[in-house]
């Protein structure tokens, strides 16, 4: 196959190019509609509202989970907010300021087209979701609340109290539950989906494990929709939920679709610190707290006298300091290289020395003990259950931990893959927030796509198609179906000494040593050395107990860390090619006098999407050129 | 710490289960009570024995995946916490630790510690949403709504449909889950215009669902991590009255 990305940007005015699009765009019959069926995989955010409006629209639809329920989607985790241009503050905020801030959030590696079109999509989400009834926090006079984060300094953040992708989330479930009544859509809960069938080179169909019985079934459809989530767990701790996985994503890699930027991955700035080898995920606190918390570490190294013991002037409030402008509201990856530089100094607090302090006592003599109670009540808690502090009292020990990736499979601007047929929403696809996310736009991009955007855009490629569907015992549904399961068989018969969770343990310690917060070209080489070395003994010797036909979690889970098996090594390669340092990939080689990142956008300003090529084999990369028609590229700062 | 578990093993909804000693050495107090399993399960896979299979995901109190019963309570001894959020220290060394899956029949058992919870989303599906398709939204503060209910809707909305409550219940009662869903919609202006219907069809798939009927006793308020309040089930009694008299009256 020989592949020419072609992003599909429609021509004209930044501000004009979405309006433009759907003027143009090819529509399908209303009562055509029926005759095309879609799956999508994933209920999270962006797939449950995209399932729910794709039924709304009149589409056969059927959604996949592998959680037991839809509403348990990774989603439901994201506690800060989720922004949008409404500029109900009067406080200077616009279409435009939101997607210059996200284009510039993201170090000057997203597309400008989508970004705009996000911000511009923005807006109706928020009314939507109000609409549904969802329980944003509210002002005394009624009207919806807003609080400001990290890398902009207007207030443009929604939220319901620290359970803002909850809400969300439950009110993309509640429309996806009236259409699963309504009969427009089928769920698939615990079913997991383990290829992707491609015919004539395009999606038809996936190939699934009922996760309870353990059946094996092809379901064909005239698209798939991927809305699987990000990679986080490649580095084993992260903030991401414990089944949060690369499987549908890299399945469809390996079937031929590209994957972009897999080095961009994002290190949060305010997680609570490992606290030893047992350790199973890592806690986020939310970003939200920087709004009221300064960050600290004593000026001594090797200080460790109890926090309230140090006095003022031999604090350091490094972010303060470095960022007078943004102080401690510095963007994600800025604020995380800063904590580990001073830990890296010796003046990380807590065990191993690997943490800084998050202090809420100015805010609390400033607001009233009650007022920080309101804003963070259950996020005060949630820290005190697991380290059992109390953090009115002192301040809370944070630390950077891998939390949101912004790599995924290549899409164009109708968020199609360079397969015919296959679209990827959400967290699972690559497209608009470059290196670097920021907060509170996650929740943003994933219900733009999946209520806004894919309903509309998925239409075209109706449009131009006669071939729907195939019948779902055609030859290559059969062969996909036959690799799943000798794949399956090959796990459960190895019989060797190791669990799964040691090889996952073992390869995320190599990635987070190697390809985590800094990188460099010894390092990365480092790494690719490893991890082959790991997956040939993963094949030999995991211990995989139990059998195929049943609730099999060991199964589930050696099948995915088989994936990140791969997957890692892809992420190394990225991060190689790429020999600058921008956004969340960070290579020492290259960084300003004071430690700043420094871009080579001569050289690097385009997309990398990998091909590829076989297990043990280099990916060839192809790259798509960025290019900045609306907004100036400069060097990022937040001084 | 060490602890002697009793753990409850059944191999699938068809088979009858058993409890099953285990000894869980070197806990460490700072572990979460998940993590303690993970140790144990680690550990049996080196035996050579199927790890003990549970329902987890977020492991933040959020997602309401995980759920066992830990000495005879939903969740385990610390109020407001699920299962994966309650750690090890409040545990101590030497104690006898009981797990069970949910018991209720409207829950059936799956494996293990595992239990199947649609009856919840089907629940949802006769009603627990208001009627908008996307696209054509008015402006979010096209409607104030007064602060106060909007915080009674987030306090009612933060259900995780764990199940805790039916669990904890005697009658296996959902009343506390639903009452949830119904004022938390029903407290504000915009599921408010499907109120009657809603909260009809609600109770009536739940009856369906053969979850049995409240008695008033507030075992699943104190079971709930979540700390859902009981004034939900008696509003949810008015709203459920007042409805069935509309529906007579047309
Ligand atoms: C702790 C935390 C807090 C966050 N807070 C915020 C915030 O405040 N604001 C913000 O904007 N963002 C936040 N984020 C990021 C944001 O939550 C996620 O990026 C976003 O929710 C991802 O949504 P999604 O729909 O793309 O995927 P997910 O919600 O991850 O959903 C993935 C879905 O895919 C399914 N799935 C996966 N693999 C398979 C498979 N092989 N077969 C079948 N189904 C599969 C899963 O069952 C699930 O339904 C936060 C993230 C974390 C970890
Ligand atoms: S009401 Fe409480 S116990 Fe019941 S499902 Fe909701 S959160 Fe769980
Ligand atoms: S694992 Fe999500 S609530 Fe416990």
């Amino acid at each position: 196959m020989s592949i020419t990305l072609e992003s599909k940007i429609p021509s004209g005015p930044v501000g004009q190019k979405w309006s433009r699009y759907r003027q143009d765009m090819k529509l399908v019959n209303p009562a055509n509609k029926r005759k095309f069926d879609v799956i999508v995989v994933g209920s999270g955010l962006a797939g449950a509202s995209a399932a729910a409006t794709l039924g709304e629209l009149g589409y056969n639809v059927k959604c996949f989970c592998f959680q037991d329920s839809p509403r348990r989607a990774h989603s439901i985790a994201a506690q800060g907010g989720i922004n949008a241009a409404k500029n109900y503050r009067n406080d200077g905020d616009s279409i435009y300021r939101l997607f210059y801030d996200t284009i510039k959030g993201g170090d000057f590696r997203a597309r400008e087209a989508n970004v705009h079109r996000l911000a511009e999509v923005s807006v109706n989400i928020i009314d939507q979701c109000v609409a549904q009834g969802v329980p944003f926090a509210r002002e005394y006079g009624g009207l919806l609340d807003n609080r400001s984060f990290g890398g902009a300094q207007v207030s443009r953040t929604f939220y319901a109290r620290g359970q803002t992708g909850q809400q969300l989330l439950l009110g993309a479930y509640q429309a996806l539950s009236r259409q699963i009544a309504a009969g427009t859509v089928t769920m698939y809960s615990r079913t997991e989906m383990l290829d992707l069938v491609l015919i004539d080179g395009h999606a038809k169909g996936i190939i699934t494990r009922d996760l309870i019985s353990g059946a094996i079934e092809a379901h064909s459809a005239s698209a798939v929709v991927l809305a699987t989530g990000g990679y986080g767990n490649v580095f084993y701790l992260s903030t991401n939920a414990k089944g949060c996985n690369v499987t549908s994503t890299f399945r469809a890699y390996k079937k031929g679709a590209l994957f972009a930027n897999p080095c961009y991955t994002q290190i949060h700035p305010t997680c609570i610190p490992v606290s030893g080898d047992y350790q199973s995920k890592l806690t986020l606190m939310s970003e939200s707290l920087r709004n009221d918390g300064r960050v600290w570490v004593p000026k001594k190294e090797g200080d460790n006298r109890h926090p309230n013991e140090i006095p003022e002037n031999e604090r350091d409030y490094y972010l303060e300091r470095k960022y007078p402008s943004y102080g401690n509201l510095a963007p994600r990856d800025i604020a995380s290289r800063a904590a580990k530089q001073v830990c890296d100094e010796g003046r990380g607090v807590g065990p191993g020395g690997r943490g800084v302090y998050l202090d809420f006592s100015a805010a609390i003599q400033r607001f009233g003990r009650k007022k920080i109670e309101e804003r963070y009540g259950n996020l005060f808690e949630m820290y005190e259950r697991i380290t059992g502090e109390n953090a009115y009292d002192q301040p809370m020990r944070i630390y950077p931990a891998v939390h949101y990736t912004m790599g995924g499979l290549w899409v164009d601007y109708e968020l199609m893959s360079n397969i015919p047929g296959l679209f990827v929403i959400g967290e699972a696809n690559f497209s608009d927030h470059g290196a670097n996310r920021l907060g509170a736009s996650a929740l943003m991009q994933g219900l733009a796509d999946g209520y806004f955007v894919l309903p509309q855009t998925i239409g075209g490629y109706f449009a131009a198609q006669k071939n729907g569907k195939y019948p779902a015992d055609h030859p290559e549904f059969r062969k996909a179906e036959e690799e799943v399961r000798a794949r399956l068989n090959r796990l459960l018969s190895i019989n060797g000494k190791k669990t799964v969770t040691e090889f996952h343990r073992e390869l995320g310690k190599i990635m987070w040593d190697n390809v985590g917060m800094a990188r460099t070209e010894s390092s990365l080489m480092h790494a690719l050395e490893r991890i082959p070395v790991l997956r040939q003994e993963f094949w030999e010797n995991v211990n995989v107990l139990g059998s195929g036909d049943d609730l099999n979690p060991a199964l589930e889970y050696a099948g995915r860390v088989a994936d990140f098996l791969e997957f890692g090594e892809l992420l190394a390669y990225d991060a190689l090619q790429r020999e600058e340092s921008c956004g969340g990939h960070f290579r020492e080689e290259y960084q300003t006098e004071d430690g700043e990142a420094l871009r080579n956008d001569d050289k690097y300003s385009y997309v990398a999407a990998w091909e590829y090529k076989g297990v043990d084999q280099f990916p060839t990369v192809h790259k798509e050129d960025l290019k900045y028609e609306e907004v100036k590229m400069s060097q990022r700062s937040y001084k | 710490m060490n602890l002697t578990l009793r753990v409850w093993r059944q191999k699938n909804a068809k088979t009858s289960g058993q409890f099953v000693t285990y000894q869980a050495t070197d806990i460490s107090a700072e572990m979460s009570f998940l993590e303690m399993l993970d140790v144990v399960n680690e550990e049996l896979i080196k035996k050579g024995e199927e790890q003990i299979a549970f329902d987890h995901d977020c492991r933040e109190g959020i997602c309401g995946s995980c759920g066992m019963v830990i000495n005879g309570t939903p969740h385990g001894p610390l109020s407001a916490t699920t299962t994966c959020q309650l750690h090890m220290r409040f545990f101590k060394d030497g104690d006898t630790i009981t797990i069970e899956p949910w018991r209720a029949s409207s829950f059936p058992i799956i494996k293990d510690l595992v239990v199947d919870r649609t009856a919840f989303d089907r629940i949802i599906q006769s009603g627990g949403f208001v009627s908008v398709s996307t696209g054509g939204a008015p402006d979010g503060n096209a409607i104030p709504i007064p602060k106060e209910d909007a915080d009674k809707a987030m306090d009612a909305a933060q259900c995780i449909g764990c199940g805790a409550c039916v669990a904890a219940c005697k009658n296996a009662s959902a009343m506390l889950f639903v009452s949830a869903k119904v004022s938390h919609l029903g407290l504000l202006p915009q599921g408010h215009v499907e109120a009657d219907r809603r909260v009809l069809n609600m109770v009536a798939t739940m009856d369906e669902e053969g979850f049995g009927n409240c008695t008033n006793t507030g075992s699943c308020e104190a079971a709930c991590p979540k700390e859902i309040s009981l004034d939900n089930i008696a509003r949810m009694n008015r709203a459920y009255a007042k409805a069935l008299f509309k529906n007579k009256l047309a």
